[in-house]
């Protein structure tokens, strides 16, 4: 493993420190950040000075505090919710590989109709139904975005299920559980692994675009996406103060990019 | 001929059928509302008889089958209903503002697909050079950037740095077509660098995949010149997959553009729906989501229409 790291890519490199530092930023957030995170502390929009780092927002909150929390935030929330993703994506679509038939069926009719809806608008309007509240956030994202990994998931293990050490399991009287526990799960997991990578920076830019037109994290919690919208109005002053919280969000997506990539790299088997 | 012809009629029954699931899920959903809907608009205060007389109008006493094929009904003839914010017909509301956000897309597209289409194939061409690295590397960060995070660069650019474009695409029903286009230049800009990442990505595999056949090294072992390799053998066989790349991204586009419309107050459709889900206008929801939906299956099956008609073996098999 540590061989590993040690012949990892320079972008592989740039983008694992992107993320650790991130993650810790996130777990120490009330020892980093100066200030609570809803507590109004000075004017609008001051620039950055000794006492604020990097200003203060459209209400005089600090914005380096903002920040801090913001990430801890979003990056909790879009965890939480891939992983729900991930459970409820693959549990069902080994399932679907291993039972075939009309349990396949029925599971691949119904994510194929969701699928044909777009991610977004169909975000939208079951907001619109149920109001926007944290569970409810990270239970929609969660089933739209486990549809991915359930095509995914199935056809993984469609592959694995015909190797003939399934079939022995089979013959054995294996059941369920234990052939998707034992056979199909530790061979599934190199794609899955790629695969959680990918599916975490979409759930994180949907998270914070649902709460940029501010349907998602309702405020005073503060979140990346949330804050661009808060002070949009700051642009059109020549306060780039929007373009840092959207610049933070951009950076992690890349930095977790950069990670599968190798990854993907490292799994195919190709090497230079 | 016959063989495509069955094909695309059944997946054109199948795309109906979804939008007909899809219109079901809709309304379902609103059934879903907790609370009465009447009671929700008319608030606290209302009366039991206002309450009655606003569930009348709504057709709320009815029971649900009757009411969903009703306003399918409406719906299939262009009645959307009233909105409950302010009361206007919402197929008013609606039609102009699909317009305007048609305009946007198709604008993009414009510039979008033949710039995605020559950047993918010089990228394939060359690829592993430094040229290819370079585009790679720079369509992958324009895929990992929220489309906020461009629009506001451009717009602390271009309009506030320089001012030399509006950074809010005001458009009005009698503007000239200059001016109209003018105003939009900046949310066409953020959509073609987003819209143009994805199709050059995708193009540049398909081509390589085509690239790398078994046929296209005959050719070449053959001895045939590089560039009649390129059209004749290649190109064609390219199309299918490259036209399937664009008609997927224009479904892309049309949902990509609520996010931008929000940033630029750009009265389209997007700009519409988000509006009416902060305001709980559930009769503007429902009318604009089944409208985005219907353009969005209606270009997929235009993608699979196409690239069926465009490769011989997709003619052969079943779905």
């Amino acid at each position: 493993m540590l061989k590993l790291l040690r012949q990892s890519p320079l972008s592989a490199r740039i983008g694992m420190g992107i993320v650790i530092l991130n993650i810790l930023v996130a777990i120490f957030a009330p020892l980093i950040a100066p200030y609570g995170e809803t507590s109004v502390v000075g004017d609008v929009w001051e620039s950055s000075s000794a006492q604020f780092y990097i200003g203060t927002d459209h209400i005089g909150r600090d914005l380096f505090t903002r920040m801090v929390y913001g990430g801890r935030n979003t990056i909790a929330l879009a965890f939480i919710t891939t992983m729900l993703s991930f459970l409820v994506g693959s549990f069902l679509g080994f399932i679907a590989a291993v039972k075939g038939a009309w349990t396949d069926q029925l599971l691949s009719r119904a994510v194929d109709i969701i699928m044909a809806f777009p991610t977004l608008i169909f975000a939208l309007m079951i907001l619109s139904v149920l109001g926007s509240s944290l569970p409810t956030l990270i239970f929609t994202i969660a089933i739209l975005d486990s549809t991915r990994v359930y095509r995914l998931s199935r056809a993984v293990a469609m592959d694995i299920e015909v190797m003939e050490f399934v079939e022995a399991a089979r013959l054995r009287g294996e059941g369920l559980w234990w052939l998707i526990r034992h056979e199909i799960l530790p061979n599934a997991l190199p794609p899955l692994i790629a695969e959680f990578g990918l599916r975490f920076c979409f759930v994180f830019l949907f998270i914070a675009s649902l709460s940029f037109l501010g349907l998602g994290i309702q405020p005073p919690l503060a979140d990346w996406g949330g804050m661009v919208r808060e002070n949009s109005g700051a642009i059109t002053f020549g306060i780039f103060i929007p373009l840092i919280p959207a610049g933070a969000i951009a950076v992690l997506t890349v930095g977790v990019n950069l990670i599968v990539d190798w990854f993907l790299h490292l799994s195919s088997g190709l090497h230079e | 001929m016959k063989n495509v012809l069955i094909l695309i009629f059944k997946r054109s029954g199948a795309s109906l059928i979804t939008i007909f699931i899809i219109s079901l899920i809709i309304f379902i959903g609103v059934e879903l509302l907790p609370g009465d809907v009447a009671e929700t608009v008319l608030g606290q205060g209302a009366t039991p008889e206002t309450v009655e007389q606003f569930r009348k109008a709504l057709k709320l006493d009815l029971p649900p089958h009757i009411r969903y094929g009703a306003w399918l009904n409406d719906f299939v003839h262009g009645d959307f209903g009233n909105s409950l914010a302010n009361g206007r017909p919402v197929a008013g509301l609606i039609g102009w503002r699909l317009g305007n956000t048609l305009f946007l897309a198709l604008s993009t597209a414009v510039i979008a697909i033949p710039l995605a289409l020559l950047l993918g194939m010089l990228a394939a061409f060359y690829r592993n050079t430094f040229f290819d690295k370079l585009i790679s590397t720079t369509t992958l960060s324009f895929i990992s950037f929220p489309e906020f995070f461009i629009a506001y660069i451009l717009i602390s650019l271009l309009s506030v740095k320089f001012n030399i474009f509006p950074s809010l695409a005001v458009t009005e029903p009698n503007m000239g077509l200059g001016s109209k286009i003018y105003s939009i230049i900046l949310p066409s800009l953020t959509l073609t660098f987003v819209v143009t990442a994805h199709m050059m990505r995708q193009t540049r595999a398909a081509i390589i995949n085509v690239l790398a056949s078994a046929y296209i090294e005959m050719a070449e072992i053959k001895g045939i010149k590089r560039f009649r390799i390129i059209v004749l053998h290649a190109f064609p066989n390219s199309l299918s997959p490259v036209i399937n790349v664009i008609a997927v991204n224009m479904a892309y586009l049309i949902v990509g553009v609520v996010i931008v419309e929000v940033v630029f107050v750009y009265p389209g459709l997007g700009q519409l729906l988000v509006d009416s889900v902060a305001k709980r206008d559930l009769p503007v929801v429902q009318a604009s989501g089944l409208v985005f939906s219907i353009v969005y299956i209606f270009l997929n099956l235009l993608a699979d229409i196409l690239s069926m008609l465009s490769n011989p073996k997709l003619r052969q098999s079943q779905i």
